[in-house]
């Protein structure tokens, strides 16, 4: 193959790449803009929303509870590890604590949710519109984003939070049994440490983060299940792509927000 | 009255419909006959907007689909009956629940004794016991989910019908049941109707009108004895294939 192929072919992906991205950005802004139309429609999507939230809430419990307890075990074991005898004992309290407070809690947490959640929306979503269902209800004059769209994204980004809270407990618990058990540590070096590091503005980062990362959860799966064609292949490849886009946007959010609101200049 | 004026749709380089005009005066029945694939499906979603048209416009009593603002447009389809081609209905509800989303006004709807009563008695018009309310669309036999489809499209007393295959995927008996469905409500409700189908005898059967869509045309439209005379041989091969309906005199 010639340069001058190659350099074309290059060009034509670019561009093929460049008009697909394009043409999602603008669906999904479209989407949004439904949204936000379909929020005065709030008999209907209120509802919808706690049973959304209770399932999202409940069913995660168990799931989130054991990624936050790992991660906070080894966290805490993966420090003794590195800094036994280089640093006071207190200093641990500090690394667990603000290392699941501001990184682990929130990614994993969401990363597990993507993959949870994200996969049974784009799934539900996707059968939906391939059987007709979504029609269906546009057909009866009523809108599919309020029925089935906004109380799913209300409910993931209210819940998030809530769920990184409860994974920000069980993880700072178990790290905190953890460098019991493995490190010299007493009960009052850990106290002391996680009191010495910790600043309330962590806590803010921690939620403004979890509520962006509910967002990319909900937001690309059930534009993904909304845009699903072609029968079960297609409801798979949605699922498959949502999860995929959705972890992907976590990480860009993740470091993104990081640059944004931890960095001084 | 629908009326589709020069109106063209295209999937990506598939062009499915090419100009078409096609029209049902207020009361009529009118079926839109031609192969698989052709876009009469595309075509009937054209007429209560879930598809819109690439060019021309489409008008239903008086309004251009085409340009209506979002709440005109569900006012609208609220007197619009859809009759999906498998049903379409929602699978995380009752049979009782998917009928009571049909009901498109507001007020009757929140009114929880009229909504189960109108349930029951839509079960009632579709030939199926009250008590199929209380399942769930996993649980009904195909033909039983195209009647619960029926009576979902009914619910709100629309006056218009769109039938999408009402018999695809039938055995003869369900598929002639369906076919008396169809005469039956149109007769007793009054409606104007639209039934999309490849099923020849069916269509023959049923409408006041018949059109046939080929090549993202209508190529032929008249009343069944019309087309039966019509010279065109496209149409008449059509015709032919249903053996079960002369089609030559």
């Amino acid at each position: 193959m010639s340069g001058q192929a190659v350099t074309l072919d290059v060009r034509r992906l670019v561009g093929r790449f460049s008009l697909r991205a394009a043409g999602h950005a603008g669906r999904v802004s479209y989407l949004i803009l439904e949204m936000l139309r379909g929020l005065s429609e709030w008999r209907v999507w209120v509802p919808r929303t706690f049973e959304q939230a209770q399932n999202i809430g409940y069913g995660s419990l168990f799931i989130v509870a054991l990624t936050a307890g790992f991660a906070g075990a080894v966290t805490s074991l993966q420090a003794g590890y590195q800094f036994t005898g280089s640093i006071p004992a207190y200093f641990y309290g500090g690394v667990i604590v603000e290392s699941i407070i501001l990184e682990l809690a929130p990614v994993l947490t969401a990363m597990v949710l993507a993959g949870r959640i994200g996969a049974r929306f784009a799934a539900e979503l996707g059968s939906m519109r391939v059987t007709e269902q979504v029609d269906a209800l546009e057909s009866l004059g009523r809108s599919s984003v309020s029925h089935l769209v906004l109380p799913r994204v209300i409910a993931g980004t209210l819940m998030v939070p809530i769920l990184v809270v409860f994974a920000d407990v069980v993880g700072i618990t178990s790290g905190w049994f953890a460098a019991k058990g493995a490190l010299e540590m007493t009960n009052a070096d850990f106290v002391y440490g996680a009191q010495y590091f910790f600043k309330p503005w962590d806590l803010w980062y921690s939620m403004i983060k979890s509520l962006c990362f509910g967002l990319a959860i909900t937001v690309v799966p059930c534009y993904m299940g909304f845009s699903t064609k072609q029968g079960a292949e297609g409801v798979g490849r949605s699922t498959t792509t949502a999860v995929v886009s959705a972890s992907v946007l976590i990480l860009f959010l993740d470091a993104t927000l990081a640059k944004l609101l931890l960095t001084k200049s | 009255m629908i009326e589709l004026r020069n109106v063209s749709k295209r999937f990506g380089d598939l062009v499915v419909l090419d100009g078409v005009d096609f029209s049902v005066r207020k009361g009529e029945t009118v079926a839109l006959l031609g192969p698989s694939g052709v876009g009469k499906s595309v075509l009937l979603k054209h007429i209560n907007g879930l598809i819109h048209p690439d060019k021309g416009e489409v008008w239903v009593d008086g309004q251009n689909v085409t340009r209506l603002k979002r709440k005109d447009l569900a006012r609208l389809r609220s007197r619009i009956g859809y009759v999906f081609q498998y049903g379409a209905l929602f699978d995380s509800m009752t049979v009782a629940d998917n009928i009571k989303l049909g009901i498109t006004d507001e007020a009757s709807a929140s009114d929880e004794a009229y909504s189960r009563s109108r349930a029951a008695q839509c079960l009632e018009l579709v030939n199926l016991d009250p008590s199929v309310g209380d399942k769930y669309p996993a649980e009904l036999s195909g033909g039983m989910k195209k009647r619960v489809g029926i009576a979902r499209a009914i619910a709100g007393q629309p006056t218009y019908l769109l039938w999408d295959e009402p018999t695809s995927g039938l055995d003869p008996v369900n598929a002639d049941i369906i076919d008396s469905l169809v005469e039956k409500l149109d007769d007793e409700l009054g409606v104007t109707s639209v039934v999309v189908t490849h099923d020849v005898r069916g269509a023959f059967r049923v409408a006041d009108r018949i059109a046939m869509l080929m090549d993202g045309r209508i190529r032929a439209m008249g009343n069944p004895e019309e087309l039966r005379a019509s010279s065109d041989a496209a149409v008449q091969e059509f015709l032919e294939r249903d053996l079960t309906i002369p089609v030559h005199h």
